[in-house]
């Protein structure tokens, strides 16, 4: 939509829109406030005193870092595989008018259309009809099928932005397949793959509702916050893991969006 | 042209490079089919198999039956399962979650709609680039941690009831909490509180695709309307909301569809009465009931397929 | 003397649509050939046929005497200019140009050097550095341009190489291809909508239409000797006479055309010619075209500058020479 240069908006718009975008930063500041806190048993506002010391405390304990190389390990996994299944889906789908495209385009989205409680008790029965027991891999078999839509996403914007014609010259000027795709194809998708594995990242990393089905006793990082959450033990570790959770989501997705702020759609649109 | 004779060719037709890509590469060539079909394998296998095969093998399971006594499914056919949904203690749960998802659906759309026009219409350069991060970095933060700062705000002790004293406004939040329903010990144990946080967690997928829609409105069409004579209230309902109505039904897919199936945020923030997640993950973990979870799921399967349906039929998908 | 590029009924059909039908055609070793047609007659699929792109349904296809069917573009030595460039956004200039020969395994050294050189050819040294996106219109045409002579190619193929440019800029680049083209002594083919760029460009033209060739020859005889309404249509202003005006002045029962140029416009009235209504005069500077009304049929006069015009509305008499009218062959 455009705008006259001399148009400003009205008041009370402007109050509206600021007060909404308070009310999506304010409590994730709080987060950074509470990690700090001498508070031990309470959510006491305002903190009666502040103190670094639980983050001493949070470093020496094995089972947060244990979770959290869980964590790493699955998200690493599960975006590898997303990256090249999405990939060659978007690829698929962008080079050619096939019977059945708009099919394919319906079930790389669905594991995130539909809600995540069906996928993880889905894979869950699956698990259980098949006598697969539970370990790192059915936790990557879960989280790299939702995944696989980020990257496909991503994937399809820049090749629909990538003229054809490209692709041809290239073939023109000599180059086979496999010479147009290394020198061409991929430099022109580099940094959108790049970022939709990031934002896959960011979506691994966090998932809980899907994990809670396919982890069995594992503990990843979602799982051992939420663990916290419901049976809490010692809430200021909770505190500080919240707001270390906070900071390493944000810099993929910093990432990602400057990897594709030129584009005609910017990444992470489409969670 | 002074190149070396080593570029030029003398013949019109190269020959064959040799190399098992080369080959390869003309063997693709020759058959695209080839190429689109082994592209398309390992992404249709892994979502066809893994995927939708456990999906229907959930979905097959709701017609099995549970045995009352010995606990052991049942593996015939039966519509029984299907008929334990519509007991009166289980219907509840599911008109609980839909007024839930219809009520934070409606009230995101209604927080979403300013910062969305402001963003799309007024915005320009930086501003455009921070108010669409400032949307972005909610959407992906954490959710667990997006969650547990609402317990932090909600909690009795916490910041809310806090600023509520300081303002002298105790009062209301106890008139609040002792409307029946809505109301509770705290807020943190409250369906107010689960409906704040449903709205708080979901509102970033309201924004976005309204946001989209309003841009594709052309500026003018708005002068245009003031200049036929329309007031700011007229052009709201009779120009601006139309338009922007596939981004609000685009974005409501989003929060409908994750609140119908989201458990965590009821149970951490709410009191005990059970959503349909709840239901689901309860009854195939301790209740062992499989096949009564399978067919509770069918519930938000079936209600987003008509919700589907029907915003396909008024445009939305163009707008996702 | 073998061909440059042989169609022997070179069909490619997309279901039931046949974008080319049944196409014989032989075009000389260093000859500047057009393919001349309005969008949808198939000029543009020929040209695809040739670079690789598309595969005949039925035909023959020889380059220089060997068959291409089944021989993918990569294996051609028959280079593209593309109509929207299509110049790779990642790479500067120079490595642009040098992309042919870097494929083909040229060294590093060698083939920047051809590169440059044939950015000189083309009028841009030392441009080697810059991005695509930050050149002009007119300079990434000639980077296209330059990027493909430099795996010098038996055939040179043009997609509306200028169809992008302005005017000015299309008229400095339509001399500028055809000297390139004598110079380097490559056969050049040209695809356009632009009757005016084909004639004035080419050896020869082909005249396209519904997937069929309608006419070959030289801007010549295409101009004077248009084979069918179509082609004196599409070329250009001549007048197209009916049958029966035809028999009435030549004695054949056929369709002709006229050259405007051929017409003489007479103020007076006069028994040995036509009469005829003067609806609209165009000036065009060097003449005016006068269209005229002749017993309802509508022709066109050309009267060059400086001789007596009539006025809208007047009743003239024209003539004209029995054997100025061209009898269309096209037309049955």
């Amino acid at each position: 939509m455009r705008s006259d240069r001399n148009s400003s908006a009205p008041i009370a718009l402007k109050i509206a829109a600021a007060a909404g975008l308070l009310f999506l930063h304010i409590p994730l500041l709080l987060i950074f406030v509470y990690a700090f806190t001498t508070e031990e048993k309470s959510y006491q506002w305002p903190p009666p005193g502040l103190t670094a010391k639980w983050f001493a405390v949070t470093w020496n304990r094995p089972d947060v870092w244990e979770a959290l190389a869980l964590s790493l390990k699955v998200a690493a996994i599960s975006t590898l595989i997303a990256i090249i299944l999405g990939t060659l889906c978007a690829a698929a789908v962008s080079r050619s008018k096939f019977f059945g495209r708009e099919t394919i385009s319906l079930l790389v989205i669905l594991p995130i259309a539909l809600p995540g409680i069906i996928t993880g008790i889905s894979l869950r029965s699956a698990f259980s009809l098949m006598n697969i027991p539970f370990s790192t891999w059915t936790i990557v078999l879960g989280h790299a099928t939702f995944c696989i839509v980020v990257v496909y996403n991503n994937a399809v914007a820049r090749f629909r932005r990538t003229s054809g014609s490209m692709i041809e010259a290239s073939y023109d000027l000599g180059a086979d397949g496999f010479q147009t795709f290394r020198h061409i194809v991929l430099p022109n998708i580099g940094t959108a793959l790049l970022a939709g594995g990031m934002l896959a990242f960011a979506l691994s990393f966090d998932e809980v509702i899907v994990t809670t089905f396919t982890a069995g006793q594992q503990q990843t990082l979602p799982i051992w916050m939420l663990e916290e959450l419901v049976r809490p033990r010692q809430r200021p570790v909770t505190n500080v893991v919240a707001m270390v959770v906070v900071l390493v989501t944000l810099l993929p997705i910093l990432a990602a969006y400057y990897l594709t702020r030129d584009g005609d759609q910017t990444a992470g649109s489409g969670k | 042209m002074s190149t070396s004779a080593a570029i030029a060719s003398t013949s019109a037709v190269l020959p064959r490079r040799g190399g098992v890509l080369n080959a390869l590469s003309d063997a693709f060539w020759r058959n695209p089919r080839l190429l689109l079909f082994l592209m398309l394998a390992p992404p249709v296998l892994w979502l066809g198999v893994v995927y939708l095969g456990s999906l229907f093998a959930l979905l097959l399971q709701s017609f099995f039956s549970i045995d009352e006594f010995s606990g052991l499914i049942n593996r015939e056919f039966t519509l029984k399962t299907y008929g334990e949904l519509l007991l009166p203690s289980n219907m509840d749960i599911m008109i609980r979650t839909v007024v839930m998802a219809a009520s934070v659906t409606i009230a995101s759309a209604i927080v979403a709609f300013p910062i969305a026009y402001f963003a799309a219409r007024y915005a320009r350069g930086k501003w455009k680039a921070l108010f669409y991060l400032g949307v972005m970095l909610p959407l992906w933060s954490s959710y667990l941690v997006k969650v547990y700062a609402w317990k932090l705000i909600l909690a009795k002790e916490g910041i809310l009831t806090w600023a509520l004293d300081k303002l002298h406004l105790t009062w209301l939040l106890d008139a609040w909490l002792s409307l029946p329903v809505v109301g509770g010990n705290s807020l943190s144990v409250s369906f107010t509180g689960t409906f704040i946080v449903f709205v708080y967690v979901w509102l970033p997928f309201m924004i976005l695709p309204i946001q989209a829609a309003l841009e594709r409105v052309p500026g003018n069409l708005i002068e245009a309307s003031a200049d036929l004579g329309a007031s700011p209230a007229q052009t709201f309902r009779n120009v601006l909301f139309p338009l922007a109505l596939p981004g609000i039904i685009a974005g409501s897919i989003f929060t409908f569809s994750l609140t119908l199936g989201d458990y965590i945020i009821p149970q951490i923030i709410g009191n005990s009465q059970y959503f349909i997640g709840q239901a689901v993950y309860s009854l195939q973990g301790t209740a062992g009931n499989i096949p009564l979870a399978a067919a509770f799921t069918v519930v938000p399967i079936v209600v987003m397929g008509i919700y589907l349906w029907m915003a396909r039929r008024m445009g939305a998908f163009d707008a996702l | 003397m073998v061909s440059a590029v042989s169609f022997q009924k070179v069909s490619r059909h997309f279901g039931s649509v046949k974008a080319v039908d049944a196409v014989d055609l032989d075009i000389e070793p260093g000859e500047f050939f057009a393919m001349l047609g309005p969008s949808g007659s198939g000029k543009t699929t020929c040209l695809r046929l040739i670079a690789g792109f598309e595969q005949p349904t039925s035909g023959a296809i020889s380059i220089f005497g060997e068959r291409a069917e089944g021989v993918p573009p990569y294996r051609r030595n028959v280079n593209t200019v593309f109509q929207d460039y299509a110049l790779f956004p990642h790479l500067n200039v120079l490595d642009n140009v040098a992309y042919g020969l870097m494929v083909k395994g040229i060294g590093r050294a060698e083939r920047l050097k051809a590169a440059e050189d044939t950015l000189a050819l083309v009028r841009l040294p030392g441009y080697g550095s810059r991005m695509p996106g930050q050149l002009s219109g007119g300079q990434r045409q000639r980077v296209a341009l330059a990027r493909a002579l430099v795996n010098r190619p038996k055939v040179l193929l043009l997609d509306e190489p200028l169809g992008a440019l302005d005017l000015k800029l299309r008229e400095n680049m339509q001399e500028e291809l055809k000297l390139l083209q004598k110079s380097l002594g490559v056969t050049f083919i040209f695809v356009t909508h632009d009757q005016g760029e084909a004639l004035s460009m080419a050896d020869r033209v082909a005249v396209f239409n519904d997937g069929h060739i309608m006419q070959i020859g030289t801007p010549h005889d295409i101009y004077q000797r248009p084979a069918s309404r179509f082609v004196a249509d599409f070329v250009g202003s001549s007048n197209v006479l009916p049958p029966e005006f035809v028999k009435l002045h030549s004695g054949q029962m056929r369709w002709a055309s006229l050259r405007p140029e051929a017409i003489r416009v007479k103020r007076e009235q006069d028994a040995n010619g036509i009469p005829a209504d003067v609806v609209a005069l165009n000036y065009l500077g060097a003449s005016t075209r006068i269209a005229l009304d002749v017993n309802g049929l509508r022709l066109h006069a050309m009267i060059p500058a400086g001789q007596p015009l009539p006025e809208q509305g007047e009743r003239v008499t024209i003539s004209f020479n029995r054997e100025q009218i061209h009898l269309m062959d096209g037309e049955a």
